[in-house]
């Protein structure tokens, strides 16, 4: 307790404050090194052509313009389709929200069987469940499109919400279970004799302690589902691509010069969903995360 | 307030059986307690009778009614649990109301039965606070009253006081017996304490290993075990198992002890139903109580049970009221139970009487008593 006051108030002990300084000085450093990419996205953002070609990558901006974040947003060209990023950017909320909110809401009644719930065998279905965690994307793309065409859903936002909810599901459920095995098992045996059944037990007494790993499930699946690049690639429509494509489409679209503070503005608009997610979310990303490590 | 019939209950877990063939039966009002040390099954019993696992085979009834397949919420119980299992989320007063809203009580009703049990337990303070902002003791008293406000046919409780301080634990249990033989409602309660065990019950059924050793009244139970494992169990500090020998001398029969210095003395035993035949010179294990030890007995003049044995003193344990010496008698430690200004320091010898009037043997093959005094006192299995 002591050491503890007396770092924080920055004082006496030499060694704990060379400590100290080292300590800040390597994350100091750290920091600038993550930060400055975006830093330097940003200001290429804000520049004219003119400065770019002229200026130096990390120079700043001689004049401020906000030209290319219009461009990017309304009516850079993609492809031969010239109008912007908003159309993709909106397909890739059509098609982030229902797909969060669906495989979260599934994996959390999961996670509520597989720990309050066992049945015979549901060990081994958990541990099969979790092999979805470790197949990577590109062993599903075939089978996934033909399924998706099976079903109807191919070339469509529809078929990518589906797969989104189906990959997903390994992970929330995962998590769900993992924070609802730290609920004691007396509390479900209890709220049983009291007289509630399987849904009613849910809604009154495990969803209202569950917003720490529904934040978590919440944060992981929109970073996970808003960043897809390949799922979208292949199963998506002309009309229904998601904002990663589109942004590739539109850095590989070459239309005499290379735009650069175009790409970069169009870069951070597909990036900024998920950056506002964790800055408002993430406190509680951090807690849960902990909570299920420690307690489980 | 229901009685309860158990019988011959089996209980699997994958391989393991854990209740091999469990009969009991409880009278309407009765407080029984399933006694035992863990992983002997009591709790899987309770767990069974309350519907929260299935029976594989054998029958469970409350008054008349089979209740084999009946689910938990239909089987008119409440249970309180170890570790109170209170909802997180919920303040106390939505904890003890929950139950009556999902079996659909009407508003004032459960107004009315949420005072009238804050005010039972004084916990009508603490209505608004979450579980978290209650002390150990303050949560038990909630999770008795969310048992309270359904007014139960049956209560079980499973292991409720383990989780408090031993002072408050020893409050809690008088309160429980006050809230019995207030509302004089069944109740059915688990623990690994015998002092719970003897303090609390009507009858005590003592188990180990899935089975009954032992059903019976507490008094019975303490002086009349059915085996070395129930003697042995129950009483604190536990009875002394001497083994020896049983010897004819003159027209009596009784068991030789042998003290550290190898000196012998000849305790007579009581001879109701014992068959002197069979076991004569064979080797038996004198069960004897500290308290059956000791400096000397009131009324001990001419009582042709009580005799004197000298032991050199091992060791002592002060107890207040009295002290624990530890002697040696045939190999084997024996705790004496010796008011305080009687005893001697350790390494001296001591005279100690003997009562063997409640002296017991046990067959030392199979552990059972040899000589059973009363009829009434026999094991379920």
């Amino acid at each position: 307790m002591r050491d503890k006051t007396a770092a924080l108030a920055g004082t006496s002990d030499p060694a704990t404050l060379i400590g100290r300084i080292i300590v800040y000085f390597v994350l100091i450093v750290a920091a600038v090194f993550f930060l400055i990419p975006f830093f330097v996205m940003i200001m290429t953002s804000i520049k004219s052509m003119n400065d770019i070609r002229t200026g130096y990558l990390i120079s700043l901006p001689r004049e401020i313009t906000i030209e290319a974040w219009v461009k990017a947003w309304d009516s850079a060209c993609t492809g031969i389709n010239c109008e912007g990023m908003k159309n993709y950017f909106w397909n890739s909320v059509r098609m982030v929200i229902p797909s969060v909110i669906i495989s979260t809401l599934i994996g959390a009644v999961n996670g509520y069987i597989f720990s309050k719930w066992r049945f015979k065998g549901s060990e081994t279905f958990f541990s099969f469940l979790l092999l979805g965690c470790f197949i990577p994307f590109q062993v599903i793309l075939l089978p996934m499109s033909q399924t998706l065409g099976l079903i109807g859903l191919g070339q469509s936002i529809y078929g990518l919400i589906f797969v989104h909810i189906v990959y997903g599901l390994p992970f929330t459920t995962l998590f769900f279970r993992n924070y609802y095995v730290t609920i004691p098992d007396e509390i479900i045996k209890a709220a049983k004799i009291d007289g509630a059944g399987f849904f009613r037990i849910f809604r009154k007494v495990i969803l209202p302690v569950s917003l720490p790993i529904f934040v978590v499930a919440i944060i992981w699946q929109t970073t996970q589902i808003w960043n897809d690049f390949l799922f979208g690639v292949a199963f998506s429509g002309s009309d229904s691509q998601p904002i990663t494509v589109a942004l590739n489409n539109l850095v590989n679209t070459s239309t005499g010069v290379k735009e650069y503070n175009v790409d970069m503005a169009a870069a951070i608009i597909a990036g900024l969903p998920t950056l506002f997610v964790y800055i408002v979310a993430g406190k509680y990303f951090l807690r849960g995360l902990v909570a299920g490590a420690v307690k489980g | 307030m229901a009685s309860l019939t158990v019988s011959n209950i089996r209980k699997k877990f994958g391989n393991q059986e854990v209740l091999k063939g469990v009969s009991l039966s409880v009278k309407s009002g009765e407080f029984l307690v399933l006694v035992g040390p863990s992983g002997c099954g009591k709790s899987t019993l309770l767990n069974l009778i309350a519907g929260l696992e299935t029976i594989n085979s054998g029958e469970i009834r409350i008054d008349d009614q089979v209740v084999n397949d009946i689910r938990p919420k239909d089987r008119d119980i409440a249970m309180v649990f170890q570790s109170y299992a209170l909802y997180p989320s919920m303040n106390v007063r939505k904890n003890l109301s929950f139950g009556l809203e999902t079996r659909g009580v009407p508003k004032a009703q459960i107004e009315e039965t949420i005072r009238h049990v804050a005010q039972i337990l004084q916990i009508s303070e603490l209505l608004n606070r979450k579980p978290s902002q209650l002390s150990g003791g303050q949560r038990q008293r909630v999770a008795m009253g969310r048992a309270l406000a359904r007014d139960p046919a049956i209560f079980l409780f499973d292991e409720p006081l383990s989780n408090l301080d031993a002072k408050l634990r020893v409050e809690m249990r008088t309160e429980i017996k006050e809230l019995h033989q207030r509302i004089k409602t069944t109740i059915v309660y688990v623990t690994h304490d015998q002092i719970e065990a003897m303090t609390l019950a009507d009858r005590i059924a003592v188990m180990k290993d899935g089975f009954i050793h032992q059903f019976d009244t507490p008094q019975q139970l303490y002086d009349n075990p059915a085996n070395l494992f129930v003697a042995g169990f129950i009483g604190s500090p536990a009875m002394n198992f001497i083994p020896c020998r049983l010897v004819n001398q003159g027209n009596q029969t009784g068991v030789m002890l042998e003290n550290k210095a190898g000196r012998s003395f000849f305790m007579p035993v009581e001879q109701h139903d014992l068959d002197v035949k069979k076991w004569l010179d064979q080797e038996v294990i004198l069960g004897i109580r500290p308290e059956r030890i000791a400096s000397g007995f009131y009324e001990q003049e001419g009582n042709p049970m009580i005799h004197e044995i000298e032991c050199i003193v091992e060791v002592l344990e002060p107890t207040g009221p009295d002290t624990l010496v530890f002697v040696i008698i045939n190999d084997s430690k024996v705790t004496c139970r010796v008011s305080p200004h009687a005893v001697k320091a350790p390494g001296e010898s001591m005279k100690l009487m003997i009562d063997m009037s409640k002296a017991l043997l046990f067959d030392p093959g199979t552990g059972q008593r040899i000589e059973n005094q009363t009829a009434g006192s026999t094991g379920c299995t």
